[in-house]
């Protein structure tokens, strides 16, 4: 019988349906499926073109970027590009750099964050109420505002191409205190209660019990600031001279005015820079997409 | 003793919770606001020492065309946040279903926004490449016999930072455009179902009002992003063609640390700020109102 065949089955387990649907039910329900999955795949298909645009140029050779009509698959696929633009400028430099400018600033901001959120949330002191008002203000001035003293600064102390001069004005964002603090508010305060009558000092009650009780709000502060860093072009611009110092997005762009028609080569060096972040994200993606909605609606 | 020397370590245990942060909020913040404000009313080139000239900077912007016509650019540049807010919420009653693989759609829709901007930005530029770009392939493939030159054409060199900009970032807010769907309580949707409601009716009258917070939320935080738009001009038509896509913080760049007007610069900086924080101040008025009619 059709009835009870394999196909019956896996429409049943692919609809979501329980075993006894009828036949017509199972049609209909099958078709609007079918639909839905007919628009998504077109739309998730124009959505990804750019992507495999980038991948067909990046595998062709010199000659085949420019042959009209373009070929969508490259004939002949060639890997070459990639080691030449790897090679091209110092990209394994830039990665580096990257990774310890975001990391550093990541850390720092969400250490000094999470300190200063918790005087705000849990300590008295006098004029607390009026500093967080400050901090509160400062949240609405855009970064164009400060970088040109901040520039200015960093100069007359020498720090042009230097790490702390592309970390530490990063480290201090107004929204990381704002965010944390308003975490620490729903924290119960029972549970600090318990642990200061165990002898627990403030500092053990913050890395103890606040710290861990966080997470959440930390790793979506930690995400927002190291995706940030991460893609930060126009801080690096200003203080970064010397190639050996470039960010990832700065080499590009750098590599870009180098190599100005060289699609293929310049391809091979996009997705060089888009493909990790994409791998990463796509391993992370419930966690990724967690973090976004808090840190947006909260923020 | 004992007691004296735990009240004199409760007296300072807040500050050094508060001071790491305060420290640099200081030197990277608050100062240099300080700073920028008096820049502003300063002519200074970094060599010689700033000179205190009063509104003379602000008198020059009102007069400085090229100020005025990057201003008219970056307000173009946010005729595309309607667009986008239309496609994220596309997107987002699509993806909201539950059927099988309906992550993996989630996924590809959101890929554009974690993919670095400068990277993006380089690919888009050879997609938009007049004679051997993909855009124009497929324009001449369905018909159309001359295609514009995009990035360098001054009819479509605005449209094209728009259309890399909708694709780029819709999937952002596809996700705030989901949880807001997936907070509607199912029972409205019942109810308007027993009132005999279609599909277009109950979109219009449950989902679209039930919208309005997150609407309001992603126009405002867009135009406040659309304010700031610079790494994609930078890199895709270096403000070109004749300025046609310079925008403010383009120009702020280029007179600070181009031609070394750091005054000048600083002045359009402000201006800048205050534009923003007139969008938020009205955002704030208008949510007021709008609570009010609701809750009466």
């Amino acid at each position: 019988m059709v009835e009870t065949s394999w196909i019956r089955r896996f429409l049943c387990w692919f609809l979501q349906v329980g075993h006894t649907t009828s036949r017509q039910e199972l049609l209909r329900k099958g078709f609007k499926t079918m639909l839905l999955y007919l628009v998504l795949v077109v739309t998730a298909f124009s959505m990804l073109l750019p992507f495999l645009w980038t991948l067909s140029t990046s595998l062709k050779i010199p000659e085949a970027v420019f042959i009209y009509p373009p070929q969508w698959i490259p004939d002949p696929v060639v890997w070459e590009n990639y080691p030449a633009a790897w090679n091209a400028v110092p990209f394994g430099r830039f990665f580096l750099n990257s990774f310890i400018v975001a990391i550093s600033t990541t850390l720092g901001n969400v250490f000094t964050s999470s300190l200063a959120a918790y005087a705000f949330a849990r300590l008295t002191f006098p004029g607390r109420d009026k500093i967080f008002l400050v901090y509160l203000a400062t949240l609405m001035v855009p970064g164009q505002v400060t970088m040109i003293p901040v520039f200015v600064l960093l100069k007359n102390l020498g720090w042009i191409d230097t790490y702390q001069a592309l970390i530490l004005p990063g480290m201090f964002t107004a929204y990381g205190t704002f965010l944390l603090r308003q975490f620490f508010l729903t924290i119960p305060r029972e549970l600090e209660e318990a642990a200061r009558i165990d002898g627990c000092g403030v500092f053990q009650i913050y890395w103890r019990i606040v710290l861990p009780l966080s997470g959440p709000a930390l790793a979506t502060l930690a995400t927002f600031v190291f995706l940030g860093s991460w893609n930060e072009f126009l801080w690096p611009l200003l203080v970064v001279n010397s190639m050996n110092m470039k960010t990832l997005p700065l080499g590009l762009a750098g590599f870009q005015n180098l190599y100005g028609t060289d699609w293929s080569l310049l391809m091979a060096a996009s997705n060089m820079v888009i493909m990790p972040v994409l791998l990463l994200y796509i391993v992370n993606q419930r966690f990724f997409v967690k973090g976004i909605i808090m840190g947006a609606l909260k923020g | 003793m004992k007691e004296a020397s735990q009240k004199s370590s409760r007296w300072w245990v807040p500050w050094f919770f508060l001071l790491p942060s305060f420290a640099g909020f200081c030197t990277f913040m608050l100062l240099p606001i300080g700073a920028s404000l008096c820049m502003a009313f300063c002519n200074w080139d970094i060599l010689s020492p700033p000179r205190f000239i009063g509104f003379q900077n602000f008198v020059t912007l009102l007069h400085d065309r090229d100020f005025w016509s990057y201003l008219g650019n970056t307000l173009y540049f946010m005729l595309g946040i309607p667009i986008q807010m239309a496609v994220s919420l596309f997107l987002a009653i699509l993806v909201d279903r539950k059927i099988r693989g309906i992550v993996f759609f989630r996924t590809i829709f959101f890929l554009p926004v974690v993919s670095s901007l400068i990277a993006v930005a380089m690919v888009w530029r050879w997609i938009y490449h007049p004679e051997f770009g993909v855009l124009n392939e497929l324009l001449r493939w369905v018909g159309v016999s001359h295609p514009p030159r995009w990035l360098g054409s001054l009819d479509w060199g605005k449209p094209s930072i728009i259309i890399m900009e909708v694709w780029r970032v819709a999937g952002y807010d596809m996700l705030l455009y989901l949880a807001a769907l997936q907070a509607i309580p199912q029972e409205l949707y019942e109810a308007a179902e027993i009132d005999g409601a279609n599909a277009w009716e109950k979109f219009w009258h449950v989902t679209w009002p039930m919208l309005s917070f997150v609407n309001f939320f992603v126009l405002v935080t867009r135009m406040i992003g659309g304010f700031q738009i610079f790494g994609q001009i930078f890199v895709m038509t270096q403000g070109g063609p004749a300025g046609s896509t310079t925008s403010l913080v383009y120009y702020i760049y280029r007179n600070a640390f181009e031609w070394f007007r750091m005054g000048y610069a600083s002045a359009i900086a402000w201006v800048l700020f205050l534009l923003m924080l007139g969008v938020t101040l009205l955002q704030w008025k208008l949510g007021q109102k709008r609570q009010k009619e609701t809750y009466g």
